[in-house]
């Protein structure tokens, strides 16, 4: 087996916003579905403030546990090549959305079956190489408590990683990129 | 006739040429201690001032989970992109300035075989080195017939291809007269999350590597090189177009590597 030596990654850049994002892009739970969750929080950097250039994503398995995924995130019009949205039906278990001017983002998606998290990676100017963290959400996690991650970390560092429940089906998950001295650092992952 | 005295003195680009070559000595002690080259750029990377506040200072939780998520990925289809998104010269109604070239290569998994079916996202500037983006205030032309935003899906041999101009060099504001090569940039996925890679791609021999700190963040020699295409003759065109060719490979675990590992 030959093993390849990786192409290095560099940043996002402050100019990806009209190539990256896509209309619906934040959503790919269909319009009224009674199930859908949002997701919102902020990006901060290490001195408090939030990042209006970040760009995040986030990959889930359907509610019936699948990790297929399906096509159609960004279904294009053969027409005009403009953005059609999604068909309406097919869960394609992928999101991506840019922080605002505020630094913040929603996302509205459906909850995951067969495991308490979404897989959420951040890009942003100034950071050179992608990261990647999960949001759990604390009904899931209440049907399925043991979690390999979460069990392995610090209690501090575990509550990075856990959405708050705001209200009915909407949960507060921020991102912090470095600790700004008050706050505690995201806990980001690696795997080799 | 002086600059304020609240103004601080402005961050040369020879203070940031010490800071790369400083930053260089350090790998090449790290490897002389016979530790492993290092693929990717170092996120805290002071001589690219805006990554200072913008990474994390906790090291990076391992997790070695078969069942992960991220070990599956999202796909693309068909519906996702047409025929005219891989041609950025052909999207307005006349065609742009500049340097008509094409860049083609294979997107490879780290064992060497091709990434199928996949999406692969650039953007660029323009010949001029603008961006068609509000946030860009160079003052170098916008061109009407140019937005510099590119989509295709990979072949079965894992390859893509784009009919592009090549983009200028702009300045920015890291420093004093701070200037960036030429690039373009590539957004890819593979066949799981873990392989997702957003980089930049170089012409080759740009008079600007040396004292660009985001190029040079990668600090490992050949690491850096892979980030640079090859003029290839023979993918230019006789009274068209000039050919580069630069291969991708994607880092991270895929789930067909663990089931073969098994």
């Amino acid at each position: 087996m030959t093993v390849r030596r990786p192409t290095p990654s560099q940043t996002v850049g402050p100019f990806y916003g009209y190539a990256l994002p896509f209309p619906e892009g934040e959503t790919p739970a269909a319009a009224h579905h009674p199930d859908a969750v949002t997701v919102h929080g902020n990006v901060h950097d290490g001195a408090g403030a939030p990042v209006p250039d970040a760009l995040l994503e986030f990959w889930q398995p359907g509610p019936d546990g699948s990790r297929t995924g399906a096509p159609g995130s960004m279904r294009r019009s053969p027409t005009d090549a403009g953005f059609l949205g999604r068909n309406g039906t097919d869960f394609t278990g992928f999101a991506r959305v840019a922080t605002d001017a505020d630094g913040h983002f929603a996302v509205r998606t459906l909850p995951p079956g067969g495991v308490p998290y979404l897989s959420v990676v951040v890009f942003a100017r100034g950071l050179l190489h992608h990261l990647h963290t999960r949001v759990y959400l604390p009904r899931a996690l209440a049907e399925a408590p043991r979690d390999a991650l979460l069990d392995s970390l610090a209690e501090e560092r575990r509550r990075t990683l856990l959405a708050d429940e705001e209200g009915e089906r909407r949960y507060r998950f921020d991102v912090r990129l470095q600790s700004d001295g008050t706050h505690e650092e995201t806990v980001f992952l690696a795997f080799e | 006739m002086s600059t304020r005295p609240q103004d601080p003195p402005a961050l040369t680009q020879s203070a940031i040429d010490a800071e790369i070559a400083a930053e260089r000595d350090a790998y090449a002690e790290r490897l002389a201690d016979g530790l492993p080259p290092v693929h990717h750029p170092d996120r805290g990377y002071r001589p690219y001032r805006s990554s200072v506040l913008r990474h994390p200072e906790q090291p990076l939780v391992a997790v070695d989970d078969p069942e992960a998520v991220e070990l599956s990925g999202p796909v693309f289809g068909v519906t996702d992109v047409t025929a005219l998104d891989s041609d950025l010269t052909r999207q307005h109604l006349h065609e742009p300035l500049g340097e008509r070239t094409t860049v083609t290569g294979r997107v490879l998994d780290r064992e060497g075989r091709p990434v199928r079916g996949q999406l692969v996202e650039v953007w660029q500037a323009n010949a001029s080195g603008r961006y068609a983006h509000q946030r860009d205030d160079h003052p170098a032309p916008l061109d009407p017939n140019f937005t510099g935003v590119g989509r295709c899906l990979t072949g079965e041999d894992g390859a893509y291809a784009f009919t592009t101009i090549k983009p200028g060099a702009y300045p920015w504001r890291n420093h004093d007269n701070a200037w960036r090569p030429a690039h373009i940039h590539f957004s890819l996925f593979g066949t799981a999350f873990t392989q997702r890679l957003v980089t930049q791609m170089y012409f080759p021999g740009d008079p600007l590597f040396p004292h660009d700190p985001i190029l040079q963040s990668v600090t490992d020699e050949s690491a850096r090189q892979r980030l640079v295409a090859a003029y290839d003759h023979s993918l230019s065109s006789p009274e068209w177009s000039l050919g580069y060719r630069w291969d991708i490979v994607l880092d991270g675990p895929s789930a067909t590597w663990v089931e073969e590992g098994r």
